[in-house]
C-alpha cells in the first residue's frame, strides 16, 4: 500500500464508504496534500467503489478541491461582483507583479499559488482575500503585499 | 403501490391518470406531443434540458413536464403563447452552445436537436454564439466511439446510460458553470479510460456528441479495389433491425433484402456470422462439458461457472472489473472473430484466393466489435482476421449512399460456404439466445434426445428480466456421459452490464451456484446493441426480439450441430471440437486490466 492509499483508507474508516462519504474524504486529502493527485483519486475510487470519473467530476466542481499541485500557501482573491467593483483587479495585478506569476499559477519556489474564488460571503467588507484559511477583508494593494510578505517570512 | 386516480385538464381536455404519472406522460396519453431531449424511456428523469416545459395555471414558472408529477385539479397548457416563446428561447440557448454545422455533421437528419429546431423553425442567432469547444479536435482515440464536445448539449443521457444501465461511469459531469462538460477521469482520451465500447451512450445521444467511429469510406475503397476480394459477414441481430433504417417496423425480418443490398453494394461474397455462431455453440458446448467432466470426474480445480465470451463489451468489463474471473470466461472467440480466421484460411483455400488480398468486413449491431477486431491477439490467420466492422446504422448509410431502394429489393440467400446457419445461431441476437442454443445442442449431445421443451423453445431463458435463472435436469444420459446422470444443470443469464454486475457480485460472494452463465453487455442483448438503429427503448427491443424468435421458428434447421457446413468443416478442416486447429484459430485468452 502506498502512503496515499493508506491515508485514504484511514479516512474511509473514519468517514465511511458510502457515496456521501466522498466529500469529507476529498477535503481531508486536500487538507493533507494540498491537492488531489491522480493516485489519490484512484485510491478514493477504489476504496469507495466508485468510478474515477465520478470522483473527478465531484472534485472538479469545487474550486477549493484542486486537482493540480498548488503552492504551500494558496492566495484566493474573491472575483464576484461586489469585490470586483471594489477593486479586486488591482489586488491581483499587484500580487502578480510581486510574486512574478500570472493568475492561476504557482511561484517557482512552490511557496504561493495565486487564484480567484467565487463569493466568500464578505461583500460588505470587500474586496477580500483569503490566504489558506485566513480571511483578509477590505484589502488594498499595499495591505495585500504586507500580508503576503508575512507569509513569505513564515514559509520555509 | 396503490393506484389513486388524479384528475387534471390538459389543453382544456379532462383526463384521469394514475398517481405518479408525469405531466409529459399524461399529455402523450391525450396525443399531445411535447418535445423532449434529456428525457429517455430507459433512463431516470433528469429535467435539465427544459424543452418540455408547459404552462400550469396559477403557477408563476413553467414546470418541466418530464419531471413533474400530475396533481389533482391541475390545468396544463402544452402550447400556450408563453410556452411557445419559452421553448423557442430554450432551443435557441441550446443552439448557442452547440456547434451547429449540420450539413457536415455525421448525424445530419438523425439529430433530435436538429429535429426540434426544425419544428420551431429557429432562424436568427438571437443569443451570442458560445461554442467554446468548436476548435477542439474530436476525441477519436477509441476505435469504437468518437466524442465531440462541441456538439454536446449536456443533457446527460450518456452519463445516466453509463451509470444506470452499464454500471461503468466512464463518463461523468465535470467542472461547473460555463466550464461544465461531460468528460472522463482527468479529461483523458476515451481509449485510456474504463470504457467498454458498448456504445449505449451513442444510442441515446440526441446530437452527434457521441457517435461511432465510422469506416464506411475505407470499406467502399476496398470494394472498388479490383485487387481485393471482399467478403462480408452479418451478425444475427442486424437482420431484424436494419429495416428500421428504411422506415420499417422494428423487428421486421429483412434478412433476404439485406443480403440482396450487400450484393448490390459490391461485396464479392455475402456470408453469415450465424455460421460461426453455430460453430461457437459446438466449441463452447464441448468446452462446458469438458469443464464439467474435469470438475465432476477428474476432481480438477476448474473454473466454474463458465461464462460466455460472445460480447466484447462484457469481455472488457470483466477484464476491468472482475479480472479474478477471467479463467471462467469461455476461451471461445466471439462468432465475428471465429469467422475472420476461418475466412482467411479454410475459406480462402476453398475459393482459391490469397488471404493477403482478402478483406473481411462485418456488419454488427455493436460498436465494441470494432475494438474487438483491433485486439492484437485477433490475428489467428496471420493477417488481421476482421478488417473492418460497420454498425447496422453504417450499413443503412451505405445502402442509401449507393442509391439502393432497400424496401423494393427481392429476397436473396447467402453465398456458400460459410453462409449456412440454423435457428440456434439466429437467437444469439437476443438475451438468453446463446444459452438456449447451447442447451439445445449440449442436452442432445449428452442424452441423445432433444431438449424437453415444446418445439425446442426454452421459454425459461427468454424474456427481458435483468437476471434470469433456470435449471434443467439431465436424465437417461448416453453411456459416455454417465457422470452427468441426474445432474441439475443450473444456468443464469444477464443483459446490460449493471445486471451483469448484480450477477457477478453474487458469483463473487458465493451466493450463486451456477454451471453456465450467459452475459451480454447491452440491454436485451445484441438486438439492443450500441450499433443498432436509433431510437431504442424496451418496446422496440421487444419487437426486435420477437423478430429473432420468429426467424428461428422459420428455419428448417434449429440446432447448431445440425448445420451441415459445421459438420463439413469438422470433417475436412478442424477435425474435432477443441482440437489443435480450433485452439489456434477459434480460441483466445484475456488480459486483466486496471479497475481505474
Amino acid at each position: 500500500m502506498t502512503k496515499i492509499e493508506e491515508f485514504v483508507k484511514e479516512q474511509a474508516d473514519i468517514h465511511g464508504r458510502e457515496r456521501n462519504s466522498l466529500m469529507p474524504i476529498l477535503q481531508a486529502v486536500v487538507q493533507s496534500e494540498r491537492f488531489l493527485s491522480e493516485d489519490a483519486m484512484v485510491a478514493i475510487a477504489t476504496e469507495l467503489d466508485l468510478s474515477t470519473a465520478d470522483v473527478f467530476g465531484t472534485a472538479s466542481f469545487y474550486t477549493f478541491l484542486d486537482t493540480v499541485p498548488r503552492g504551500k500557501n494558496i492566495i484566493r482573491v474573491c472575483k464576484t461582483i461586489t469585490c470586483h467593483m471594489k477593486g479586486k483587479d488591482a489586488i491581483i495585478s499587484t500580487l502578480e507583479d510581486m510574486l512574478k506569476v500570472k493568475l492561476g499559477e504557482t511561484t517557482s519556489d512552490g511557496k504561493f499559488s495565486l487564484l480567484q474564488a467565487n463569493c466568500l460571503g464578505w461583500c460588505h467588507k470587500g474586496p477580500v482575500m483569503l490566504v489558506n484559511d485566513e480571511i483578509y477583508p477590505e484589502i488594498t494593494p499595499e495591505k495585500a503585499v504586507e500580508v503576503v510578505q508575512e507569509y513569505l517570512k513564515k514559509t520555509k | 403501490m396503490s393506484k389513486y386516480k388524479v384528475n387534471l385538464k390538459i389543453n382544456n381536455i379532462a383526463v384521469s391518470v394514475d398517481e405518479g404519472t408525469t405531466i409529459l406522460e399524461a399529455a402523450r396519453k391525450l396525443n399531445f406531443n411535447v418535445p423532449t431531449l434529456c428525457n429517455h424511456d430507459d433512463l431516470c428523469v433528469a429535467g435539465n434540458c427544459r424543452v418540455c416545459v408547459v404552462e400550469q395555471k396559477g403557477a408563476r414558472l413553467l414546470p418541466a413536464s418530464c419531471a413533474t408529477p400530475v396533481s389533482e385539479g391541475m390545468e396544463i397548457m402544452t402550447n400556450s403563447m408563453k410556452v411557445r416563446q419559452a421553448r423557442k428561447h430554450i432551443v435557441e440557448l441550446l443552439l448557442a452552445e452547440h456547434n451547429a454545422d449540420c450539413t457536415k455533421c455525421f448525424k445530419n437528419g438523425h439529430c433530435e436537436l436538429q429535429e426540434i429546431s426544425n419544428e420551431y423553425r429557429i432562424g436568427d442567432h438571437v443569443f451570442i454564439d458560445l461554442v467554446k469547444e468548436k476548435d477542439k479536435v474530436q476525441d477519436i482515440s477509441s476505435p469504437s466511439i468518437a466524442k465531440d464536445d462541441s456538439k454536446c448539449i449536456r443533457c446527460q443521457r450518456c452519463v445516466r446510460t453509463c451509470a444506470q444501465l452499464q454500471h461503468v461511469s466512464a463518463l461523468a459531469v465535470t467542472h461547473k458553470g460555463n466550464e461544465m462538460r461531460i468528460s472522463t477521469f482527468l479529461d483523458k482520451p476515451m481509449n485510456d479510460v474504463v470504457c467498454t465500447n458498448c456504445g449505449q451512450c451513442i444510442n441515446r445521444c440526441p446530437t452527434a456528441a457521441l457517435t461511432e467511429r465510422t469506416y464506411i469510406d475505407q470499406v467502399f475503397d476496398v470494394i472498388y479495389d479490383p485487387n481485393k476480394f471482399v467478403v462480408v459477414q452479418t451478425a444475427p441481430a442486424t437482420r431484424v433491425a436494419i429495416g428500421e433504417e428504411f422506415g420499417l417496423e422494428p423487428g421486421t425480418r429483412v434478412t433476404g433484402k439485406m443480403v440482396a443490398a450487400l450484393r448490390r453494394l459490391g461485396f464479392d461474397k455475402v456470408l453469415d456470422t450465424d455460421f460461426t455462431a453455430d460453430l461457437t455453440i459446438i466449441e463452447e458446448g464441448n468446452e462446458l462439458l469438458r469443464r464439467l467432466k474435469e470438475a465432476l470426474v477428474d476432481g480438477k480445480d476448474v473454473a466454474l461457472p463458465m461464462m460466455t465470451s460472445c460480447s466484447p463489451g462484457w469481455i472488457k468489463f470483466q477484464e476491468h472489473l472482475y479480472p479474478e474471473f477471467l479463467d471462467n470466461l469461455s476461451t471461445c472467440k466471439s462468432p465475428q472473430q471465429m469467422f475472420g480466421p476461418l475466412a482467411k484460411t479454410y475459406y480462402a483455400e476453398k475459393v482459391n484466393k490469397n488471404p493477403a488480398d482478402m478483406i473481411v468486413v462485418s456488419i454488427m449491431p455493436c460498436t465494441a466489435k470494432k475494438f474487438e477486431a483491433d485486439r492484437p491477439e485477433m490475428r489467428g490467420s496471420g493477417y488481421k482476421d476482421v478488417d473492418f466492422v460497420l454498425t447496422t446504422r453504417e450499413l443503412g448509410m451505405m445502402i442509401r449512399q449507393a442509391g439502393i431502394d432497400f424496401n423494393k429489393l427481392d429476397n436473396e440467400g447467402y453465398d456458400s460456404i460459410l453462409g449456412e446457419s440454423t435457428g440456434a445461431a439466429v437467437i444469439f441476437g437476443t438475451t438468453g439466445g446463446v444459452m438456449e442454443a447451447a442447451l439445445r445442442s449440449a442436452y442432445e449431445i449428452v442424452t441423445g434426445r432433444e431438449v424437453p421443451f415444446s418445439n425446442l423453445n426454452i421459454k425459461p431463458v427468454r424474456g427481458m428480466e435483468g437476471v434470469k435463472e433456470a435449471a434443467i435436469k439431465i436424465k437417461d444420459v448416453l453411456p459416455e456421459w454417465k457422470f452427468l446422470e441426474g445432474v441439475e444443470l443450473r444456468v443464469a443469464i444477464a443483459h446490460g452490464l449493471a445486471n451483469a454486475k448484480i450477477l457477478m457480485d453474487r458469483v463473487k460472494d458465493g451466493t450463486a451456484n451456477f454451471h453456465f452463465i450467459e452475459i451480454m453487455a447491452c440491454p436485451s442483448g445484441c438486438i439492443g446493441g450500441g450499433g443498432q438503429p436509433i431510437p431504442t427503448n424496451m418496446e422496440i427491443r421487444k419487437k426486435r426480439a420477437a423478430g429473432i424468435y420468429d426467424e428461428d421458428e422459420h428455419m428448417t434447421l434449429r440446432k447448431s450441430h445440425d448445420n451441415p457446413e459445421v459438420t463439413e468443416i469438422y470433417k475436412s478442416f478442424l477435425h474435432e471440437p477443441l482440437g489443435h486447429r480450433s485452439h489456434d484459430l477459434l480460441h483466445t485468452h484475456y488480459y486483466p486490466r486496471k479497475r481505474h
